[in-house]
C-alpha cells in the first residue's frame, strides 16, 4: 500500500504542491530533449537518404567540438573558428562519400553500418592524433554565448533559467526550423525526401547520389557542431561526449528511424520524461541515477505496442 | 526473311539519323547471370520504337542498360556499345544521362509515395540549370498534357490511382526536358481505356515536343499501333525486327503475340504443340 501510494499518488501530489519546482524540472528536461532531438535528426537524415544507420554520429559531435576548440587554441578567433570548423565538416563529408560510401554503394545495409563503425574508429584516432586526448573546455564565452542566469517567480515560487541553456534551445529551434524549411521547400530537400521514398526512381530521374550524400553528411556535421558546442559547454569537450549520441537511440526507436517529426517529438518527450521520472520517481524510490537507463526502458515498452515507433512512416501500399 | 529485315533496318538508319543506337550489347548480372546475349537496336530521332517480347525476354534489362540503372542492381554491360547522340554513354551515370536528355520511366511507375504529385513532378527537374521560370513553364506544360494531375497536385502520390501514378511518372520525366524517354511497360495494371489514353499522350508528346520514345511493352497490339518500328526480343536476343505495320501482319507475330494467327479453329493441344515447336529459338 505504501509502495502503491509512493508510485501513483505521492509524485503527483508533489508536483501540485510545488509547481515552480515542476516548471524547473520541465525546463531542464526540455533543454536535454532539444539536444536529443537534434542528434536524432542527424541520424534520421542519413538513414532516410541512404538507409545507413550512422554509428559515427556521436564521434562526429566530439570531432566537431574538438576541431572548434582546437582551432581556437591555435589562435584563430572564435567567430572565425566556427565557419572554419564547418569547412572541416564539409571536407569530412566529401571524404566519407568518396572513400567509404561510393565504393560500397549497393552493398547490403549491414556492410554500410560496419563501415560507419570504421569511420568512428578512424575519427577517434585521428582526433586524438591532432588535438590530443586530454579534456578541453568549450569556448563558450568567446563565442558570445551569455553565461549568467536569470530567475523569475511563478506561483510565488522560484525558477532559474541559465542563459546558455536558453541560447541552446533557441539555437536548436532555429536550426530545426531551418532544416524543415530546407527539406520541404528546396530542390535539394525534395531530392533527399525522394531518395528516402524510392531509391531507384530517384536515380532514374537523375538525382545524383553523391551530391545528396555529401549534403546529408554535411548537415549531420552541422548538427554535430551545434550539439558539440551546447553539450561541450555543459560537460566539457572530451571523447566521453560520444556517449550522448547513444541517448539518441531510444529517441529513434520512439520516433521511428524515418520520421523527422518523430525525431523532434521523440527527443523532447524523452528529455522531459526522463527528467520527471528521475526527480519524482527515481530519486525517492530507486536512489536516483535513472536517467542512464530510463529512455531505453521507455522505448522498449513503446516498441512492445508500436513496433514501427510512435511516428514511423506510414507505409502506403496500393492493392 | 532475316536478311530482308536487316537491310530494311540499314535503309531506315540512313534515312533518319538515330538518336540512340545499341550495338551488340551483352549484360551480366552478379558476374554470372547472362541476360542479354548481343542485342542491337536503333531509335531514329523523333521516332517511337517498340521493344516487344514475353516476360523475362530482356526488355527491361535493355532499357536499364541504356539508362545505366543496371549498376544499381549489380548488372553490367560487358560487351558492345551504346551510342546516344553520337557519344558512347555506357560508362555514364544515370544523372549524367538525364542531363544529356535520356531518361527512363520505370516499370511499375515508381512514384515517390510520400511526396505530393507536384513535388514528384519537380524532382524531374533536378538536373536542370536553366532557372525557375523555365521549370515553372514546363510544369504548366505537364499540367496541360495531364489535366488530371493539376487536380491532384497536392495529394500524396501514394494515394493516387494507378493511371494518375503513370501520368505522374511520365510527367516527372518530361520535367527533365528529355530528348528521349525510355518507357517501360506503361500499360501495366491499367484499364484498357486508360492504356489508350496514355498512349495517345505519348503520341502527342512525340509529335509536339519532339521526344523520341523507346517503348518496352507486353501489350503488343497497342504498342504496334503507336510505334513506327518494332523489335521482338526472346531470351536476350532480337529475333525479329521491322516496321510496325510489317510486324503486325507477320504471321508468326500474330500467332505468338497477338493471338489471332492460323486458320480455323484448332484444338488446344495442337496449339500448344505448334507453339512449342515453332518458337524462333527453341
Amino acid at each position: 500500500m505504501e509502495l502503491l501510494n509512493s508510485i501513483f499518488i505521492k509524485p503527483f501530489q508533489d508536483m501540485v504542491a510545488a509547481p515552480d519546482f515542476l516548471l524547473q524540472v520541465l525546463w531542464e528536461g526540455l533543454v536535454a530533449g532539444v539536444l536529443y532531438a537534434l542528434i536524432a535528426l542527424g541520424f534520421v537524415l542519413i538513414y532516410k537518404s541512404s538507409r545507413i544507420f550512422n554509428f559515427a554520429q556521436g564521434i562526429m559531435v566530439v570531432f566537431a567540438a574538438l576541431t572548434l576548440v582546437g582551432l581556437h587554441e591555435k589562435g584563430i578567433p572564435a567567430l572565425l573558428a566556427v565557419p572554419l570548423t564547418l569547412v572541416v565538416m564539409l571536407i569530412l563529408a566529401i571524404a566519407i562519400e568518396r572513400v567509404v560510401l561510393r565504393p560500397l554503394v549497393n552493398q547490403p545495409d549491414i556492410i554500410l553500418f560496419m563501415a560507419t563503425i570504421g569511420i568512428t574508429l578512424f575519427l577517434v584516432g585521428f582526433g586524438e592524433l591532432i588535438f590530443g586526448g586530454e579534456n578541453k573546455v568549450m569556448i563558450t564565452e568567446q563565442l558570445g554565448i551569455p553565461t549568467g542566469s536569470f530567475t523569475f517567480e511563478p506561483f510565488g515560487g522560484f525558477v532559474s533559467i541559465e542563459q546558455k541553456d536558453l541560447t541552446a534551445v533557441i539555437g536548436a529551434v532555429v536550426l530545426v526550423a531551418a532544416l524543415l524549411v530546407f527539406l520541404n521547400k528546396s530542390k535539394m530537400g525534395r531530392a533527399i525526401r525522394a531518395l528516402g521514398d524510392d531509391h531507384q526512381a530517384a536515380l532514374s530521374v537523375g538525382i545524383s547520389l553523391s551530391t545528396i550524400w555529401i549534403l546529408v553528411w554535411f548537415i549531420a556535421g552541422i548538427i554535430a557542431l551545434a550539439t558539440g558546442i551546447v553539450w561541450g559547454a555543459r560537460a566539457g569537450v572530451s571523447f566521453a561526449l560520444e556517449v550522448i549520441a547513444y541517448k539518441a537511440l531510444p529517441v529513434l526507436m520512439l520516433g521511428g528511424l524515418e520520421s523527422v517529426l518523430g525525431a523532434i517529438i521523440g527527443g523532447l518527450a524523452i528529455g522531459i520524461l526522463e527528467k520527471l521520472f528521475e526527480i519524482y520517481w527515481g530519486q525517492p524510490l530507486m536512489g536516483g541515477n535513472t536517467e542512464t537507463w530510463f529512455a531505453f526502458v521507455f522505448a522498449l515498452i513503446v516498441l512492445l505496442f508500436r513496433p514501427q515507433g510512435l511516428f514511423g512512416e506510414k507505409i502506403i501500399e496500393r492493392v | 526473311m532475316k536478311m530482308v529485315t536487316m537491310s530494311e533496318a540499314a535503309a531506315k538508319t540512313e534515312a533518319a539519323k538515330p538518336i540512340l543506337s545499341v550495338n551488340n550489347i551483352e549484360v551480366i548480372y552478379d558476374h554470372v547471370i547472362l541476360v542479354l546475349k548481343g542485342v542491337s537496336l536503333s531509335v531514329p530521332a523523333g521516332g517511337i520504337t517498340a521493344l516487344l517480347g514475353a516476360n523475362g525476354a530482356g526488355k527491361t534489362t535493355t532499357l536499364k542498360a541504356i539508362s545505366n540503372l543496371l549498376h544499381a542492381e549489380r548488372g553490367e554491360v560487358t560487351k558492345g556499345t551504346i551510342v546516344f547522340e553520337g557519344d558512347q554513354v555506357q560508362a555514364l551515370s544515370p544523372n549524367e544521362l538525364v542531363r544529356r536528355g535520356c531518361i527512363q520511366v520505370m516499370e511499375g511507375r515508381h512514384c515517390f509515395g510520400h511526396l505530393s504529385v507536384e513535388d514528384n513532378l519537380m524532382t524531374g527537374a533536378f538536373t536542370r540549370r536553366d532557372g525557375k521560370a523555365e521549370i515553372n513553364r514546363d510544369l504548366e506544360m505537364v499540367y496541360e498534357y495531364f489535366p488530371r494531375l493539376r487536380v491532384r497536385r497536392a495529394s500524396q502520390a501514394g494515394y493516387t490511382s494507378g493511371g494518375e501514378q503513370q501520368m505522374t511518372a511520365i510527367g516527372r520525366a518530361l520535367m527533365s526536358r528529355p530528348k528521349m524517354i525510355l518507357l517501360d511497360e506503361p500499360s501495366m495494371g491499367l484499364a484498357p481505356q486508360l492504356v489508350e489514353e496514355i498512349f495517345e499522350i505519348v503520341k502527342k508528346l512525340n509529335e509536339e515536343q519532339d521526344v523520341s520514345f523507346l517503348l518496352a511493352e507486353q501489350n503488343t497490339n497497342v504498342a504496334l499501333r503507336y510505334a513506327k518500328y518494332g523489335y521482338i526480343l526472346e531470351s536476350g536476343r532480337v529475333v525479329l525486327d521491322g516496321a510496325a505495320e510489317a510486324l503486325r501482319t507477320n504471321e508468326d507475330v500474330k500467332e505468338f503475340y497477338l493471338g489471332v494467327g492460323g486458320e480455323g479453329r484448332k484444338s488446344f493441344r495442337d496449339v500448344k504443340h505448334y507453339k512449342r515447336r515453332k518458337r524462333w529459338l527453341a
